[in-house]
């Protein structure tokens, strides 16, 4: 499934609502996690999942090709963990 | 970094301020979003949210596992377990909106 066909989904069980209004529900959410992890915050979707950031801390790496060290800055990177009532209807229980 | 928490209330307040639906229908359809997302995943679909990111089911197969405390091993079963990759776009916006300053 990609975007478009969850937005026509939402649309088709919601004709009361503009297509280009199921349009912005759609992205605000997904624009509204990203925002939120951009700053550093968690977002918490019970039974879905939670969206967070980790933190790598700076390490040497190695440039494959030439085998020269390199530092490499820490940085930060979203996460996502998979809610519990989501993992069990995966396992079908 | 603020590390405050938000949850489906925060995103219905988004979509209410959006989009000027009542507070009660803007909770009903982030409800709906993530419903239907879990049902095309429990279909065993992939969800591909671009700019955003893509959620994958992935088999895992049997294998023995220990219990950490007890050092006893332990089967664990095969199960299907959820995979999320971020777009290099969400990717960016994370590393620079965490950036220390200076």
């Amino acid at each position: 499934m990609i975007r478009s066909e969850l937005i026509q989904k939402i649309a088709d069980e919601n004709p009361h609502l503009y297509q280009r209004d199921v349009e912005r529900i759609v992205n605000t959410i997904f624009e509204e996690i990203t925002n939120a992890m951009a700053r550093g915050d968690r977002v918490e979707l019970r039974g879905f999942g939670a969206f967070s950031v980790k933190k790598r801390d700076a390490r040497t790496g190695r440039n494959p090709r030439t085998g020269e060290a390199v530092e490499v800055e820490e940085k930060h990177v979203p996460f996502f963990k998979t809610g519990k009532l989501l993992r069990d209807r995966l396992n079908g229980k | 970094m603020s590390d405050k928490t938000l949850t489906r209330m925060d995103l219905s307040e988004a979509v209410f301020r959006e989009v000027g639906l009542s507070r009660n229908e803007s909770a009903d359809l982030v409800e709906s979003v993530l419903q239907h997302m879990s049902d095309a995943l429990v279909q065993g679909e992939q969800v591909k949210i671009s700019s955003f990111g893509t959620f994958s089911v992935r088999d895992k197969a049997a294998r023995m596992g220990r219990n950490p405390k007890t050092g006893e091993e332990v089967p664990i079963q095969p199960r299907r377990v959820l995979t999320f990759r971020p777009s290099h776009l969400m990717k960016d916006r994370v590393a620079d909106g965490n950036r220390r300053q200076g």
